[in-house]
């Protein structure tokens, strides 16, 4: 008997890699096409004002120059930008969005014509000589600013500024339990608009083949399937005569979900040009007209008890959602109402959600969407809370933690955790950490004068999304949360997984490799992944959410089930004998008690040549997987870090950080070590130094790298993993999903830290980022207060 | 981040650079690494880029008998690993704190100093060093000190027809240090606030001669000389220190979304006394 390579579990390193490394990926940029054009965008310098003029005849002078658009163009020949999270109309005040502005502009970086050249050079020397004369109006770019009643309006013709009202669901017992509770605190946090940054800005190639009928875009999407849908909607094209295609994808966290308005424009200028015509946006661009994260303010109340139990949260949320809601903008909000509670015992919680437009870029998911700003506020009540009644953080958590024995348990919010040992995960982050010993430190530390924190987070977020039926209430879903996959086994055994999802730099193409190679025995080298086209895969939803694994390697798994007990089928008659007494491991099937094997690749070859034809069955191995989660699935973690701030200049070093998460079973801890530390460090980039600051006129101040500051490699330390194992029964893997989970606790661990090593200075509060200047501030403002 | 078109010419010699800078709106290509991103967000256009690379008179680097020469195009890498420049810590110690590797790679202390942003580091050094350039035109060469090179934001005395070919610095050696301290703006690299300090003591351990060059804070880098001469003649102890880098008079400080004036002035005091204390401690040790 063949020994059989167990992959699962294995540190694999990632099949994508040696292509990445060497430079030999192909992203949308790179793509070339006979008689390829070239787009570029003439975006509003304000952000707000009516348009009284587009005049593109100078443009169109300049030699090498196509063609130049603007609204008056599209008018009547395709449909709004796509948005697929509308709230109910009682709750949303809906807007139009038109692909290129229609005579008002309400962002700075709204595209408002595009010009077509022979390449980017004369594109760009093009569009600065489209004429627009904008008159402009008072921008509001603030969100609390935006809800006053004399604050300019991003509407006119709406009555105020609110895009979604969703209110609390109401709570019953929550005033009792305010009432009752020996303390209560007050918050007000802001939790601010940073941006995704992906290493590979969005980029479009469109490609309307007149002589098959048929567009081609080839787009840099998490989400190659609704592309297609959106795109054919809003071009009125039929679904059939698109195809979409990710190529490469250089990252996305969540900015690359939305369907843009320029991922229709250039499909419809290349149906009206004959010619393929491609755009790679600028840094810039980027960073000025692609999604934003974040961009809460949120205000607390919480009621808690001497002994630190937390009884009752009522919560507040202001979204920005932008000026035009993007594709899911204004639900993201949503999952800050549902994970409030986070970890914790708290009995009653009420949470307002307040979309907000302004004169900004539309804000949408990004890395946790939603759910970290709901960690963050929980996490910092919980600090409020230790810091009140003098008590440990830490043993404030453990007090309110979800105790492992009330799984499955219910939340205020109505969530329901399948699976947790919360108190395990935080034990295990103590003991690395060597807590006792670094709290020993800090106090002689301290007695030195110096400012040293200890931080921690523990929290849960939710992850692969389902049942469909739950989420997809808009009447704009094109799709549910269940995901694709299809498994085909070529004659030679080899087998080929294309996938619905759509990794863009997780590792996927490994781990499904690792799922079939173990599945059917067969060595990792010959699976082939394949992804992304729509022509190629059947329809799928893609990958974001912490899903690739969860729902699309489930759907792997399904399609690999059902190869494998058709295999069965044609190996039990091969093998004289019937279906329930061969078993399949190790890549053979065996008559069960006898010597009589077959191994897959035979089966394989015998399902295609077919020379001996087996009853009741097709010919062929192939098997197509659609899985729908019945339920959600809840990892969790418990992150513990030691800063050290500098008291003269505010400047905050971390030193140590240690993170144990559990995300259910890990297929491949090479690739989930990876999700982890990109995660964590991400976190703490929000928390140390990213954030985009429009002035009070809506001009962006970090449209460039130079001033929108990312985190380094250099200022962090080595970060300290280790793991729990909880594992889920509501998908077959037992994975719980781990992209986003580092993100969510390393922000409020860190920042936890930070008030700490402030602590005796009698500071309670700072808000993100802690820039120096900031925290030097805070230093100044107590030392003086003292 | 499409730049304008532009032509392009790399002469082999400094003559021919001189003679191809007497076109119209021609810009001298160092390293690129301010230059490259201003073509690319069009904020410089201009029509003949003339690259340097080639001009192997403008590589050399070496260190004589204290007097330290470094070619224009020599880059900061080169100045962080220079076995020559070992004696000097302040040369190593402030080109490995600028930008990241990729910039230190192909960035030039020519280019720095001859762009003149009011946050580069080459500036403080060159100015606390008593450094010069030389500077070659049609008319010929000419030194320039430092005390007369930085004229504003992002200019110099050096002429639009002249090119920097030499950067010299002479660091005290007998009984002196020199430091360069600095507070990163997080996205760019750049000093929010960048110290470099020299000092030199006499035989009793008292500063005998002290020069402190800011960058980062006010619009044009400058000599703290009023610091300076309130150290000459002391023991630099900690309090005295501190007291001494208290207020800088010079300090008249930028304001911008990475760092308040008054942060700035703030800063100023406190790398002050970090570089003074650095170059103290190597003076004495």
């Amino acid at each position: 008997m063949a020994v059989r390579p167990v992959q699962v579990g294995q540190r694999i390193k990632r099949r994508e890699d040696p292509r990445l490394i060497r430079g030999l990926a192909t992203y949308t940029d790179d793509l070339r096409l006979p008689g390829m054009l070239h787009a570029a965008f003439v975006r509003s310098e304000y952000a707000a004002g009516r348009i009284a003029r587009v005049e593109v005849s100078g443009a169109l002078a300049l030699p090498g120059v196509v063609a130049a658009f603007s609204y008056d163009d599209l008018r009547g020949e395709v449909g709004r930008t796509p948005i697929m999270a509308l709230l109910p109309p009682d709750v949303m005040q809906d807007v139009e969005h038109p692909l290129l502005a229609d005579g008002a502009v309400r962002y700075v970086g709204q595209p408002i014509a595009v010009v077509i050249a022979l390449d980017r050079y004369t594109a760009r020397d093009a569009a600065a000589r489209v004429a627009v004369d904008i008159e402009p109006r008072d921008a509001v770019v603030d969100v609390e600013r935006a809800l006053e009643p004399d604050a300019p309006r991003v509407y006119e013709e709406l009555a105020d500024n609110v895009c979604a009202r969703v209110p609390a669901e109401p709570a019953p017992d929550l005033d009792a339990l305010f009432a009752e509770a020996d303390h209560r605190l007050e918050l007000r946090l802001v939790n601010q608009r940073v941006a995704p940054v992906p290493m590979e800005g969005r980029a479009v190639l469109a490609h309307w083949d007149e002589g098959s009928g048929k567009l081609n875009v080839w787009t840099s999407t998490q989400v190659p399937h609704a592309a297609k849908q959106e795109i054919a909607a809003c071009l009125g094209i039929p679904d059939i005569r698109v195809r979409v295609v990710a190529p490469e994808v250089g990252g996305g966290f969540g900015c690359k979900i939305p369907v843009y308005g320029e991922e229709c424009l250039l499909p419809w200028i290349s149906r009206r040009l004959c010619r393929p015509v491609k755009w790679a946006e600028t840094r810039t661009e980027n960073l000025m007209a692609t999604t934003h994260g974040r961009g809460h303010v949120e205000y607390l109340e919480a009621a808690f008890r001497s002994d630190g139990r937390v009884l009752a949260l009522r919560g507040r949320t202001l979204a920005e959602v932008g000026a035009y809601p993007s594709y899911f903008g204004a639900a993201i909000g949503t999952f800050t109402q549902l994970m409030a509670p986070g970890c914790y015992q708290i009995r009653a919680v009420e949470w307002e959600l307040v979309c907000v437009y302004t004169n900004t870029m539309a804000t949408d998911a990004y890395r946790g969407a939603g759910r970290p700003e709901a960690a963050y506020a929980v996490e910092r009540v919980m600090d409020a809370v230790a810091a009140e009644l003098g008590l440990d953080p830490v043993e404030v958590r453990r007090r309110n933690l979800i105790p492992m024995d009330a799984f499955p348990y219910t939340t205020a919010t109505g969530a329901v955790y399948d699976s947790g040992d919360y108190a395990a995960a935080l034990d295990r982050a103590l003991e690395r950490f060597d807590y006792a010993a670094e709290r020993a430190a800090q106090a002689s530390a301290r007695a030195d004068g110096r400012l040293v924190g200890i931080g921690v987070a523990t929290f849960t977020e939710i992850c692969g999304l389902g049942p469909s039926q739950n989420e997809t209430p808009s009447p704009k879903a094109l799709a549910g949360t269940w995901e694709s996959a299809t498994v085909r086994v070529e004659p030679s055994g080899n087998v080929t997984i294309l996938s619905g999802a759509s990794p863009h730099g997780q590792g996927g193409e490994t781990a499904y490799a690792q799922l079939a190679a173990d599945a059917l025995g067969i060595e990792i080298e010959a699976v082939e992944v394949l992804h992304g086209d729509t022509d190629v895969v059947q329809h799928g939803v893609g990958t974001f959410g912490s899903r690739g694994l969860v729902v699309g390697g489930s759907a792997v798994h399904l399609a690999l089930e059902r190869v494998v007990a058709k295999a069965g089928r044609i190996a039990a008659h091969l093998l004289d004998s019937v279906a329930e007494q061969v078993e399949f491991e190790g890549g053979e099937f065996r008559v069960r008690g006898t010597e009589r094997t077959l191994p897959f690749r035979d089966v394989a070859k015998a399902a295609h040549l077919w020379n001996v034809p087996i009853p009741g069955e097709e010919p062929g191995l192939e098997a197509v997987a659609f899985f729908e989660p019945t339920a959600t699935t809840f990892p969790f973690g418990a992150h513990i870090c030691r800063v050290e701030v500098d008291r003269e200049t505010g400047q905050v070093a971390l030193e140590r950080y240690v993170a144990v998460d559990d995300a259910g079973v890990i297929v491949n801890p090479l690739l989930a070590e990876g999700q982890r530390l990109g995660g964590i460090v991400q976190g703490l980039g929000q928390a140390l130094c990213e954030q985009l600051v429009y002035d009070p006129s809506g001009q962006l101040q970090t449209a460039t790298l130079m001033d929108y500051a990312m985190p380094r490699a250099a200022m962090f330390p080595r970060i300290e993993l280790d793991s729990t194992c909880t594992p889920t029964d509501v998908n077959p893997l037992g994975a719980k999903g781990i992209g986003e989970l580092g993100t969510i606790g390393s922000a409020p661990c860190v920042v936890s830290a930070v008030l700490d090593a402030l602590a005796p200075l009698g500071v309670r509060h700072l808000d993100m980022p802690l820039v120096p200047e900031r925290v030097w501030r805070a230093i100044r403002d107590a030392t003086v207060r003292a | 981040m499409i730049p304008g078109e532009f032509e392009y010419a790399a002469p082999d010699s400094v003559k021919q650079a001189i003679e191809l800078l007497r076109t119209p709106d021609a810009k001298l290509l160092a390293g690129g690494m301010s230059l490259i991103p201003a073509l690319k967000h069009r904020l410089a256009s201009p029509r003949l880029l003339i690259d340097l690379a080639r001009i192997p008179a403008l590589d050399g680097l070496g260190a004589r008998r204290g007097r330290v020469t470094i070619g224009a195009r020599v880059t900061h890498a080169a100045l962080a690993l220079c076995p020559e420049l070992r004696e000097h810590p302040i040369f190593a110690e402030t080109a490995r704190v600028i930008g990241d590797v990729q910039v230190r790679n192909r960035g030039t202390i020519g280019g720095s100093l001859v762009h003149a942003d009011p946050a580069a580091d080459w500036p403080a050094v060159f100015l606390a060093l008593d450094g010069e350039v030389s500077a070659v035109g049609p008319n010929g060469e000419r030194a320039i000190p430092a005390a007369d090179f930085f004229t504003g934001i992002l200019t110099s005395a050096v002429a639009a027809d002249e090119i920097v070919t030499e950067v010299r610095m002479a660091p005290e050696r007998k009984r002196a240090g020199a430091a360069y301290r600095k507070l990163r703006q997080p996205a760019s690299g750049f000093a929010l606030v960048g110290v470099a300090a020299e000092v030199v003591v006499d035989r009793r351990g008292r500063c005998a001669r002290a020069s402190v060059a800011v960058t980062g804070v006010n619009p044009v880098p400058f000599r703290a000389a009023g610091l300076e001469a309130r150290l000459v003649g002391q023991v630099l102890d900690p309090e005295r220190l501190r007291d001494a880098c208290r207020a800088i008079d010079e300090v008249d400080p930028l304001d911008d979304l990475h760092a308040s004036a008054d942060y700035r002035r703030h800063l100023t005091s406190v790398y002050a006394r970090r570089a003074v204390r650095a170059a103290y401690e190597r003076a004495t040790a």
